[in-house]
C-alpha cells in the first residue's frame, strides 16, 4: 500500500511543521489532547476497511485515504471575499458570523463580536487563553480521538476553530453563522475545522454551520463540532454541506445533552465525491429532547453517508430522526441510524425514519436504521423507504396543463417540504428551496442513466 | 369539437377499446355508460393522454387538431380536462401553487396574461363557493387527507377554474352521498355553456337526474353498442346492463 504510505508521510510531515508553527506547550491540557490524538491516529489510521466494519460498510474511502492532502499553513485569504460568501452561503445581515478559510479564523470577514448578548463568540485560539477553564473542561471530551481516526486526525491538528460560550440563563437572540471555506488552489488540501459550543444551564442560541468550497482542486474537510447542552439549555442547529462536487467531507457533530435540554438540528447536504455526516448525541440525563432532520440531494457519481448515533443513557428522553434524500444519476446515499436505549433509559421514546426519492435507475440507497434496546418500557419505531417519482402524480399534474419539468419540480419540492418546513430561519429556508429548484436540471439529466 | 374515429387502445397488450366512434359538438353533454370493465374509464384516460395506454388504431381530432400526438399537458392547454375517478394525492404540493400554476400555463397558451395573485385569489374564492368547499382545505397539500367527496369536489373546482372546452368526468359521481352529488352536479351545471362540452362517464344514471345529457352512449366490451337520448339511461336503469348485452348479442 505505497499510496497510503505517501499520504501518511505527508500527514507526518505536516504534523511536524504544525507543531513548529503552532506549539501547544504552555496551553495546559491542549498539549495532552494533541499528543494523545496523535497516538490514537497512529493506532487507528483511517477506516479504509469496509468488510467487517459496520461503521464504514457502504462508504469506501480508499480514494480519500490515498490522496496526499496538504495542510494549509498560510491560507490565501484573498481567494475568499464577502461577495463570494453572500453568493455561496445563505446570507442575512442580521446574523452574526465567524468565517474560517481552510480552518483558520478570518477576523476581517467575521461580524460576530466576542461579547454578544452576554455570550462569548470568537476564535478557539483566543478562547484557549481567555476562557481557558471552559475550553479545557470541554474540548475533545465528547468527540473522542481514541474512537475514530478522522476525529483523531482533526484533534492532532487542534489549534484554531469556532468557540461559543453561552452562560447560564442567557438567550442569544442573533443567529450565529459559522462558515468554513476551503480555498486551496495548487494541490489537494485538507482542513480540520473545529467548533466548541457550550451552553450553560437554561441558555439558548441558534447556530448555522456552513461548509463551502471555492477551491479549484479536490480537498478534504475533516470537521469536528462539539456541542454541550447544560440542564434546560436549548440549541437550534443547522448544518449545510455545500462542498464542491469533487470534494471529500467527513464531519462529526458530537452532542452532549443535559437534563431537559433540547437539541434541534436540521441538515441540508448537497452531494460531493464523499460526504460523510456523523451526528452523535448522548442523552446522558433525564428528559433530554433530540430532534434531527436531514435533507440530502445527490447527482452524478456523488456519495453521501449520514451516520447517526443516538445514545439514550437516561430515562424520559426523546429522540426523533427524519432524513430524506433525493438521488439521481449513479449517485449513492447511505443512511445508518443507530439508536441505543440503555438499561436505565426507561420511558424513552425514539423514532427514526429515512425516505428516498430515486430519480434514476442508477441511483442507490443503503438505508439501515437500527435499534438496540436494553430497557423494557420504551416506545421506539424505525423505517426506511425508497421509491421512484410517481408516474400517476406526474400525469395528474400534466393533465392540468403543467409541463413535465414543472410537475417534476413540484414533486421534488413536495417531497422535500417536510424537512424544509422545519427550517425556522426564513433566509436559510429560502436558500435551501432555491438550491433544490436549482438542482433540478442535474437531477433530471441523470434520469436516463 | 371532438371527433373520435375507430379508436383502439390497449394496456399491457390487452386490447380495451376496440373501435370507438364518437362525435361531440360544443354545447352538448354526452353520457357514456357501461358495466365495469367495459372501457369507459380507459376512453376518458386515453383522451386525456395517460401514458400507460397505447393507442393501436384510429384517430381523435380535437378542434380539428390531432389529439393523439400531444402529451397530456398539451392536451390540457388546448382545452381538455379530465376529472379523475381517483384523484391523486400530492404530498407537500400546495393546492394553491398547483392550481395557480395550472391556470397560468393554460392562460399563457391561450395568449392571455397570467392572473395576479389578487385576481387569482378572487377567482379561486368564487369557484370554491360554487362547490361549497372549505377554503382551509386548500391550504393543505393537493388532495392530501381529503375525503372521497372532497376529492371529487376539488376536481370540479379545478374544472371551473381552468374552464376547459371539453370536460371529461370519469365517474365523478361514484362514492358520493346525495349532498355531495348535488354539489358536484351544481358545479357541472355552472360550467355548462354553448361554447363547451361535457362527457360524463358513469356507471349509474343517478347523476343524470341532475345533469341532463343530450346523448347517452352505452359502452360494452370496448365498443359503443347503443346510442340514444336521455331515455336510454332510464331504460338501462330499469333493465340493467345484462339487458343491453343480450340485446346486442354479447354474453359474458
Amino acid at each position: 500500500m505505497t499510496q497510503v504510505l505517501t499520504s501518511y508521510d505527508k500527514y507526518l510531515e505536516d504534523l511536524q511543521e504544525f507543531e513548529r508553527r503552532f506549539p501547544s506547550s504552555g496551553f495546559g491540557r491542549l498539549s495532552d489532547i494533541r499528543e494523545s490524538a496523535i497516538a490514537s491516529f497512529d493506532k487507528l489510521g483511517l477506516p479504509t476497511r469496509t468488510q467487517g466494519n459496520e461503521d464504514w460498510k457502504y462508504t469506501n474511502i480508499r480514494s480519500l485515504a490515498s490522496t496526499a492532502f496538504q495542510y494549509v499553513f498560510e491560507p490565501n485569504f484573498e481567494r475568499v471575499t464577502e461577495a463570494q460568501l453572500k453568493e455561496l452561503a445563505p446570507w442575512d445581515d442580521s446574523w452574526a458570523s465567524l468565517v474560517f478559510v481552510d480552518g483558520h479564523y478570518v477576523e476581517a470577514l467575521s461580524t460576530a463580536s466576542p461579547r454578544a448578548d452576554g455570550a462569548h463568540i470568537g476564535s478557539l485560539t483566543d478562547a484557549i487563553v481567555t476562557h481557558k477553564d471552559i475550553a479545557e473542561r470541554h474540548l475533545a471530551k465528547y468527540a473522542l480521538a481514541e474512537a475514530d481516526g478522522f476525529s483523531a486526525m482533526n484533534t492532532a491538528f487542534l489549534h484554531d476553530g469556532a468557540f461559543v460560550y453561552v452562560p447560564k440563563d442567557c438567550a442569544v437572540e442573533r443567529p450565529l453563522h459559522i462558515i468554513f471555506v476551503a480555498a486551496g488552489d495548487a494541490q489537494p488540501t485538507v482542513s480540520h475545522p473545529r467548533a466548541l459550543i457550550v451552553l450553560e444551564e437554561n441558555s439558548s442560541i441558534t447556530i448555522v454551520e456552513s461548509y463551502l468550497g471555492v477551491s479549484s482542486v479536490p480537498y478534504l474537510t475533516n470537521s469536528v463540532t462539539e456541542i454541550v447542552l447544560g440542564d434546560g439549555a436549548s440549541a437550534k442547529h443547522y448544518k449545510l454541506l455545500m462542498e464542491n462536487a469533487d470534494a471529500f467531507h467527513v464531519g462529526t457533530t458530537q452532542v452532549y445533552q443535559g437534563k431537559d435540554s433540547a437539541f434541534r438540528s436540521v441538515s441540508f447536504v448537497k452531494g460531493s465525491a464523499i460526504a460523510r455526516n456523523n451526528v452523535s448525541v448522548l442523552l446522558d440525563n433525564p428528559g433530554g429532547n433530540c430532534f434531527l432532520r436531514g435533507l440530502y440531494l445527490t447527482s452524478g457519481k456523488e456519495h453521501i453517508d449520514n451516520h447517526i448515533d443516538i445514545d439514550h443513557a437516561k430515562p424520559h428522553a426523546t429522540s426523533d430522526l427524519y432524513f430524506k434524500g433525493i438521488l439521481s444519476g449513479r449517485s449513492k446515499a447511505v443512511f445508518s441510524g443507530r439508536v441505543l436505549v440503555q438499561k436505565d433509559a426507561q420511558k424513552s421514546s425514539a423514532i427514526q425514519r429515512d425516505k428516498n426519492l430515486l430519480m434514476s435507475k442508477g441511483a442507490e440507497v443503503d438505508s439501515s436504521p437500527s435499534l438496540e434496546i436494553y430497557a423494557d418500557d420504551v416506545q421506539c419505531t424505525h423505517g426506511a423507504t425508497a421509491g421512484a417519482v410517481a408516474e400517476d402524480a406526474l400525469f395528474y399534474m400534466m393533465s392540468r396543463g403543467i409541463d413535465k419539468e414543472t410537475a417534476t419540480l413540484f414533486l421534488i419540492q413536495g417531497f422535500a417540504r417536510e424537512i424544509v418546513d422545519e427550517i425556522q430561519l426564513t433566509t436559510l429556508r429560502d436558500y435551501v428551496e432555491t438550491r433544490i429548484s436549482g438542482a433540478l436540471p442535474n437531477l433530471r439529466s441523470g434520469q436516463e442513466l | 369539437m371532438l371527433e373520435i374515429r375507430n379508436l383502439r387502445a390497449s394496456i399491457e397488450d390487452k386490447e380495451i377499446l376496440k373501435g370507438i366512434d364518437l362525435k361531440v359538438n360544443a354545447g352538448e353533454v354526452h353520457a357514456i355508460m357501461g358495466p365495469n370493465g367495459s372501457g369507459k374509464s380507459t376512453l376518458a384516460n386515453v383522451l386525456a393522454g395517460r401514458p400507460e395506454y397505447r393507442v393501436t388504431g384510429g384517430e381523435v381530432l380535437f378542434e380539428g387538431k390531432n389529439l393523439l400526438t400531444m402529451f397530456a399537458d398539451e392536451r390540457a392547454r388546448e382545452g381538455l380536462f379530465l376529472a379523475f375517478q381517483y384523484p391523486v394525492e400530492l404530498p407537500g404540493v400546495r393546492s394553491w401553487q398547483f392550481m395557480k400554476s395550472a391556470l397560468d400555463s393554460v392562460r399563457r397558451h391561450r395568449g392571455l396574461e397570467e392572473l395576479s395573485i389578487r385576481e387569482f385569489d378572487k377567482l379561486y374564492e368564487e369557484k370554491l363557493k360554487l362547490v361549497s368547499m372549505d377554503p382551509d382545505l386548500m391550504k393543505r397539500s393537493v388532495n392530501e387527507g381529503f375525503s372521497g367527496g372532497e376529492k371529487k369536489r376539488s376536481e370540479v373546482l379545478q374544472m371551473l377554474l381552468l374552464n376547459p372546452k371539453l370536460a371529461l368526468l370519469d365517474e365523478t359521481d361514484s362514492g358520493l352521498d346525495i349532498d355531495a352529488l348535488r354539489t358536484v352536479s351544481y358545479g357541472i351545471d355552472q360550467f355548462r355553456s354553448p361554447l363547451n362540452a361535457v362527457i360524463l362517464v358513469t356507471h349509474y344514471q343517478r347523476i343524470l337526474n341532475y345533469v341532463s345529457p343530450d346523448y347517452v352512449h352505452v359502452l360494452v366490451d370496448g365498443r359503443i353498442v347503443r346510442s340514444g337520448g336521455r331515455e336510454l339511461a332510464l331504460e338501462l336503469e330499469s333493465k340493467g346492463y345484462e339487458w343491453i348485452k343480450d340485446s346486442v348479442g354479447i354474453s359474458n
